[in-house]
């Protein structure tokens, strides 16, 4: 365990950068993070996902697969993949400051 | 515990060259419900990870993107010798209507699309959908008798050409 200090907050992360206290999150952590994974900017669509994952993930107590954020959440994979290029599900959870999903679908 | 400046915090390496270049093909040549899913979650997990996928369905694989086919996919514990279900029973008559639905619910309750729909998520992720020239042929089908996300009919050899450099799984 490590403590960051990530947008002026100290925050405490595992060995690959995930925050791991849910409730140490917020916006100003959640645009450094998206910097790490190669987004440059957190428009109000992503912020939108980052929340529903958050929403989904207090809950249920688990992070929501891909195919939950668009079958529950409501948003477009084909979107989702522009978002979050390449590694979605990941980059996402990432992002929004709860764990990796385990889910295989 | 250990404090970490701004610089040397951990920080994922999800766009790193491990995956970059990696490529996968799926060879899916069964027609029954069980054997359908596991080429559709591994293309599925593959385009999570943004590795270049394609599927490529031959012989009774064909019922998986055959339009008329494709939301009707059976499972038979006949021969089967996972169901332990005593073979006189596995093939009394409506036994496999009854294995079917108990799958297909089992499927659901983990929030698993039907076939159709596992199609149209792994299309919407970028995956490629391929048709076996040969198995067209036999069965008398066209591109329009195939789901829409199939991107063509191909032959033996396109594959081979088409797969090159690829991990290649044959299901």
């Amino acid at each position: 365990m490590t403590v960051a200090t990530i947008a002026g907050h100290n925050v405490r992360v595992n060995e690959e950068g995930f925050l791991t206290e849910f409730d140490e999150w917020n916006e100003a952590i959640a645009a450094e993070l998206a910097k790490d994974v190669g987004i440059d900017e957190l428009t109000p669509e992503h912020v939108a996902v980052l929340r529903f994952l958050r929403e989904d993930y207090q809950a249920n107590g688990e992070t929501p697969t891909l195919r939950r954020v668009s079958s529950v959440g409501g948003f477009d994979t084909k979107r989702l993949f522009v978002l979050f290029p390449k590694k979605p599900a990941k980059k996402m959870s990432y992002v929004a400051g709860v764990p990796k999903p385990v889910g295989c679908v | 515990m250990t404090t970490a400046t701004a610089s040397e915090r951990p920080k994922p390496r999800f766009d790193d060259e491990d995956t970059s270049g990696r490529k996968l093909c799926l060879i899916c040549s069964k027609g029954s419900l069980d054997m359908a899913y596991p080429g559709l979650i591994l293309a599925n997990a593959a385009l999570g990870e943004g590795i270049e996928t394609h599927l490529f369905f031959t012989f009774w694989g064909f019922e998986i993107i055959n339009k008329k086919t494709m939301g009707a996919l059976q499972f038979s514990p006949v021969g089967n010798p996972a169901t332990h279900m005593p073979t006189a029973v596995s093939g009394l008559p409506g036994m496999q209507a009854v294995a079917t639905n108990m799958m297909r619910k089992q499927i659901a309750a983990l929030d698993v699309p039907p076939v159709p729909e596992f199609l149209d998520l792994i299309t919407a992720a970028g995956g490629h959908l391929w048709a076996c020239r040969m198995s067209a042929d036999m069965n008398k089908l066209t591109q329009d008798d195939l789901y829409d996300g199939v991107e063509g009919i191909i032959s033996a050899t396109d594959f081979i050409e088409l797969s090159a450099g690829a991990q290649t799984l044959f299901i």
